[in-house]
């Protein structure tokens, strides 16, 4: 129980809070309204809401355990976010070895270099060694139809679910001088982009009008932009205390962190109706995979862990 | 009859393997005997198909196996005693590579004897693996067992995916999520000629593909 410091559990007892609370308004949601359109939308909403009671129960088990914890769940999202992605392209007979050394060697590896706190290494496997090793490996297989396609979509599932998924666990490695445990910075960075998700998600639902982008994602409205852009970002503010910066820098880091998870919402989307599919898996209920889920978490994660490591490391 | 206790184990398993996606179109599970028949593009078809019906039809089911590739050590083992597979044998012809039953009659009678009153059975109609990309035509198996058991349901199941996760001549998976889509049953409509019904068979199977 030593990974329990106060602050932590503040901030779980607050997730703990805002789930009962959205059970109660699905519930109350789920009595009152009548209207018949509305119904499959409500009963989305509430097998989101459970989801995301198991989703919560799993990341804070796994925080508390410790960073061994924390590996084995990106881990494994990260596999099974590749599985998804993978499951989606055109390939080929040819890429079968080049894709087992993604899913059994290059993905492992990544997290090992975390457990065993070696940054170098951990900033360089994929975008250079798995850069370089993929297209030898398909041009040892033999095919070159489509070759730079096969090889470039390849290279870049291991970027977005597996290099960059990673940047979160990889909170853990920063000394940050003067703050606590980073597990902290982690549930932090997690709060933030999952609730500027959310607040989207309801924001749009409550208001949404006018679409962004109607071809690469039907549900994304402008009011459901700002409003869960302005709200997470509160929100983020609000929870300056569990992180190293001040209300100021916390807001601008919350800002980043809601920004850059709406990019990787649309850009996954972008994939998503490239291969004319509505979701990436059927893993979690309501929500669709883990991808559909971390989308917004591959690109905030990097950039989030780089501001940190620049301005408060050393 | 009961199943083994490392059934629901290996179906776990299985299923965990090939995130399959199980899908019942138009249709859905019934204990009644039944032969399940589908597209044959790994080593992992019956396996996945067996471990994706409910547990209950599953200690009932049958797969139709290959007898020169399930007869040794522990895959025997396996095949024999968890999904208690009807070993059939094959002969390869040299031309084409095609696979055919050494003697037809005899493998009909395995399976008609494994199913007795109340099993069902899994059934690869092609006969061998294909490439994943088109369903062969089908040999005369679905056949002659409806002639013999009139009124027998033949429920098509389309598997997706499954040669990527494991193609022919790799011996290392790789995860991929697959898809199983049931369709409705079919059974044998009297006078209905032997031509004429395995087409409707596979076509019923087809139609599956991209539903």
């Amino acid at each position: 129980m030593k990974n329990l410091d106060p602050q932590l559990v503040w901030a779980f007892a607050g997730v703990l809070g805002l789930l009962a609370l959205s059970s109660l308004i699905g519930l109350a949601l789920k009595a009152f309204i009548r209207k018949p359109e509305a119904q499959a939308t409500i009963s989305n909403l509430n097998a989101r809401i459970g989801a995301w009671w198991i989703m919560s129960a799993i990341f804070a088990l796994t925080l508390v355990i410790g960073p061994i914890g924390s590996l084995v769940l990106f881990g494994l999202m990260s596999f099974l976010a590749l599985r998804e992605y993978v499951t989606l392209l055109p390939t080929r007979r040819a890429d079968h070895r080049t894709l087992f050394w993604a899913f059994f060697i290059f993905t492992p590896l990544q997290y090992l270099l975390i457990g065993i706190q070696w940054y170098g290494m951990f900033a360089i496997l994929i975008p250079v060694f798995a850069f370089l090793f993929v297209p030898a490996r398909l041009a040892i297989a033999g095919d070159t139809e489509s070759f730079l396609e096969r090889a470039s979509t390849i290279q870049w599932g291991l970027m977005i679910c597996v290099y960059c998924l990673s940047y979160t666990p990889a909170l853990l490695m920063l000394q940050i001088p003067g703050y606590g445990r980073p597990a902290k910075l982690m549930l932090y960075l997690v709060l933030v982009d999952q609730l500027s998700d959310v607040m989207q998600y309801v924001w749009g639902k409550m208001l949404g009008r006018h679409k962004i982008a109607p071809v690469v994602s039907p549900n994304k409205t402008w009011e459901g932009f700002v409003g869960g852009v302005l709200s997470a970002t509160a929100i983020g503010t609000a929870l300056w205390w569990m992180t190293p910066f001040t209300p100021a820098v916390a807001a601008a880091v919350s800002l980043a962190i809601t920004l850059m998870g709406f990019a990787g919402g649309l850009t996954m989307s972008a994939i998503k109706r490239d291969r004319g599919v509505k979701d990436y898996g059927t893993l979690i209920k309501g929500h669709g995979g883990i991808l559909d889920r971390m989308d917004s978490m591959c690109f905030a994660a990097p950039v989030f862990f780089h501001i940190v490591r620049y301005f408060y490391v050393r | 009859m009961k199943a083994h206790p490392l059934a629901g184990i290996i179906a776990g398993a299985a299923r965990l393997i090939s995130g399959v996606n199980v899908r019942w179109v138009d249709s859905e599970p019934d204990p009644r005997q039944t032969v399940y028949f589908a597209n044959h593009t790994s080593h992992l078809d019956f396996v996945v198909l067996w471990s994706s019906l409910p547990a209950e039809i599953r200690a009932r089911t049958r797969p139709v196996a290959a007898q020169d590739y399930w007869q040794k050590g522990l895959r025997r083992a396996i095949a024999v005693n968890v999904f208690r597979a009807v070993l059939v044998a094959r002969r390869h012809t040299v031309q084409e590579g095609e696979v055919a039953s050494a003697d037809p009659r005899q493998a009909m009678g395995h399976m008609l004897d494994a199913m007795g009153s109340d099993n069902s059975l899994i059934l690869f109609p092609e006969g061998t693996r294909g490439t994943g990309e088109e369903v062969a035509a089908f040999k005369s198996g679905l056949y002659y067992l409806s002639q013999q058991r009139p009124g027998l349901r033949l429920v098509p199941g389309y598997l997706n995916n499954l040669n990527r996760i494991l193609p022919k001549g790799e011996f290392l998976p790789v995860p991929f999520i697959s898809r199983l889509t049931f369709g409705p049953a079919l059974t044998l409509a009297p006078d209905e000629p032997k031509a004429a019904f395995l087409t409707r068979a596979r076509e019923a199977l087809c139609r599956l593909r991209s539903i």
